[in-house]
């Protein structure tokens, strides 16, 4: 018997979250490898607009499953449903984009099927028969192969960024959408979600910015951001920063760049004393050109860097304003 | 309020590290310090306890060298601690590492467990949420705020790109938070003083083993990052790298 692959894609108030195409491509390319079979499935209330939208790729079945107790999203109902989904319908693996929804039901559903997960992978191994999953560990300093020890079905979770969402291939015609009402019995459901909110107004769109020079924890106090932002000024881009800075209050929270501030995709982006933990680089790897001053030689960042400056930014900084100065007259 | 933080000890940010022989987890001969986010759950839990009384307890599994994360929790205000002790938690998956500490406080009843919502180390950000499930309890995840509330506990969730949400959760409940929640404190002379006589339970490897199974997951292989970019590495002065920079910046990348 073929095995299947199952890709939970994800909404949210009825919308499509386009990552989800990202983990349709993932399931695409291991069933072409692997030559198991590809399905979809879609939770929520009323989400069959989605579930036609998702048979529109090369899947060979989707699946609806409905509960109205499903909107608005809680972990205790989203687990029991989709238990209560793979129970009927079993998977070898079962596939999510790696949110901060799914990270918030994905353990909890694992561990109530006796099984695991193996989060934020950003690539697949297949060999031998034998199917691993690649992921960063040590904030990215190593990448491992991960594999499964137990029966299944095992879940996967891919970073943002880690496959082509664009790639994901349309199907030959519609495939077949299958309605699984779930029943969530009263009790289940134990937390009381409110609306989701943003916390002010965002002042500055740096997503639309061309050039950001962005600050880490190698800036050490609050009184060296001046220098990041005569050099921002400078270059005529925006400053930025990571989670640290903003934590500490150094820039404001609508500055930062990472899985819980802005995702930007500036011409440059010019990272001061940043090391690129994992949380921050899926928040700006999209850049056309990486530029990384760090004084750490091993600093992830370089990683993804175009041009690489091993050495102190204090010392860097202040000759390299002087410079585009020159450069700009 | 009573209320438990699981806190796990990483190596600290800068250390270079080294692959095992076995290439499969780092060489332990390098310095730690406690995972960031369980320093924040920390935090917390202290300035609940200052709201609304109550204790603080904390647990950590992992070797000998993990009592010092515990030493230090004591020091800035923890009433007491919790050592699942052994070289084997080292290597233990989350459900596994959830299923320990849920067999080593089987007998204790919390209102409030916290965990950081991830490790620096292996990133799981799994270990709370499964902890909940295995002790039967709701959870929330990435908590930026907590209220007390008279059904139990209002906690603002952090959502991507900048959304928030609250969620009103029933006690008893696992939380798992995000760093900057607070701001942290230091130990004063006094805490770190206090804190030698302050209660530390040891818990072997095989009072819990019974509680545990099989990891479920494995590392067959760590390695080094491939680059996925040319990077090209400028040298000199200062101010001939910023020289060198310039050029690029003006002549290569076409942003001056």
């Amino acid at each position: 018997m073929a095995e299947t692959i199952l890709v939970i894609v994800e909404q949210r108030e009825g919308k499509l979250n386009r990552v989800s195409w990202e983990t349709i491509a993932a399931g695409q390319a291991i069933a072409a490898e692997t030559g198991w079979t590809l399905e979809a499935a879609v939770a929520g209330a009323n989400v069959s607009a989605i579930s036609g939208e998702v048979a529109q790729k090369k899947v060979s079945k989707v699946y609806d499953v409905e509960s109205a107790k499903l909107e608005p999203y809680t972990p205790d109902a989203f687990a029991h449903a989709l238990k209560s989904f793979l129970e009927k319908h079993p998977a070898k693996l079962v596939l999510m984009p790696h949110t901060y929804q799914v990270r918030d039901f994905v353990p909890k559903l694992a561990t109530a099927m006796e099984t695991t997960a193996i989060t934020d992978a950003v690539g697949y191994k297949y060999e031998g028969g034998k199917l691993s999953f690649t992921r960063q560990m040590f904030q990215g300093k190593f990448m491992a192969d991960v594999s499964f020890a137990g029966t299944g079905p095992c879940f996967v979770t891919f970073q943002n960024g880690s496959f082509r969402g664009d790639k994901a291939e349309a199907g030959g015609g519609a495939a077949a959408v299958e309605a699984f009402n779930v029943d969530v019995p009263d009790g289940v459901i134990r937390n009381k979600p409110q609306e989701v909110f943003k916390e002010a107004k965002q002042a500055v769109d740096l997503t639309q910015a061309e050039i950001i020079v962005s600050v880490g924890r190698g800036i050490k106090e609050q009184k060296n951001i001046e220098l990041a932002k005569q050099l921002a000024d400078a270059l005529g881009g925006e400053l930025a920063a990571s989670r640290p800075i903003c934590d500490n209050g150094w820039l404001p929270m609508d500055r930062q760049i990472g899985s819980s501030g802005q995702t930007v995709a500036p011409k440059l982006y010019l990272a001061l004393g940043i090391s690129g933990a994992i949380q921050h680089i899926v928040g700006m790897k999209g850049a056309r050109s990486i530029v990384a001053i760090n004084k750490d030689s091993e600093a992830p960042i370089f990683e993804i860097s175009d041009y690489a400056v091993v050495g102190n930014l204090f010392d860097i900084v202040p000759p390299l304003i002087e410079e585009i100065k020159k450069a700009r007259t | 309020m009573k209320i438990l933080v699981c806190m796990k000890q990483v190596p600290q940010k800068d250390a270079p590290l080294k692959l095992n022989e076995a290439g499969t987890w780092i060489r332990e001969d390098v310095s730690y310090e406690v995972n960031e986010p369980d320093a924040f759950a920390l935090e917390e839990a202290l300035r609940q306890k200052e709201k609304h009384s109550g204790e603080v307890v904390v647990i950590t599994a992992g070797p000998a060298r993990a009592m010092q994360v515990l030493r230090e929790a004591l020091a800035k205000g923890a009433d007491r601690a919790i050592h699942l002790e052994d070289n084997a938690f080292v290597g233990l998956d989350a459900y596994n590492t959830a299923r320990a500490i849920a067999a080593a406080i089987k007998d204790e009843k919390f209102d409030l467990i916290f965990t950081g919502l991830q490790s620096d180390d292996y990133g799981y950000a799994q270990t709370g949420v499964i902890l909940a499930q295995i002790l039967g309890l709701p959870h929330a995840t990435i908590i930026m705020q907590i209220e007390k509330n008279e059904a139990g506990i209002r906690v603002k969730r952090e959502l991507e790109a900048g959304f928030f949400q609250f969620v009103d959760v029933p006690l008893p409940a696992v939380l798992t938070i995000q760093s900057g929640i607070n701001k942290l404190r230091y130990a004063t002379l006094i805490g770190i003083k206090q804190a030698k006589t302050k209660p530390m339970r040891k818990v072997a490897l095989a009072e819990v083993q019974s509680a545990m199974g099989n990891n479920l997951q494995k590392i067959d292989k760590m390695y080094i990052p491939e680059k996925s970019k040319n990077t090209e590495f400028l040298e000199g002065s200062p101010g001939e790298v910023a020289k060198k920079l310039v050029e690029k910046l003006k002549n290569e990348l076409r942003v001056i």
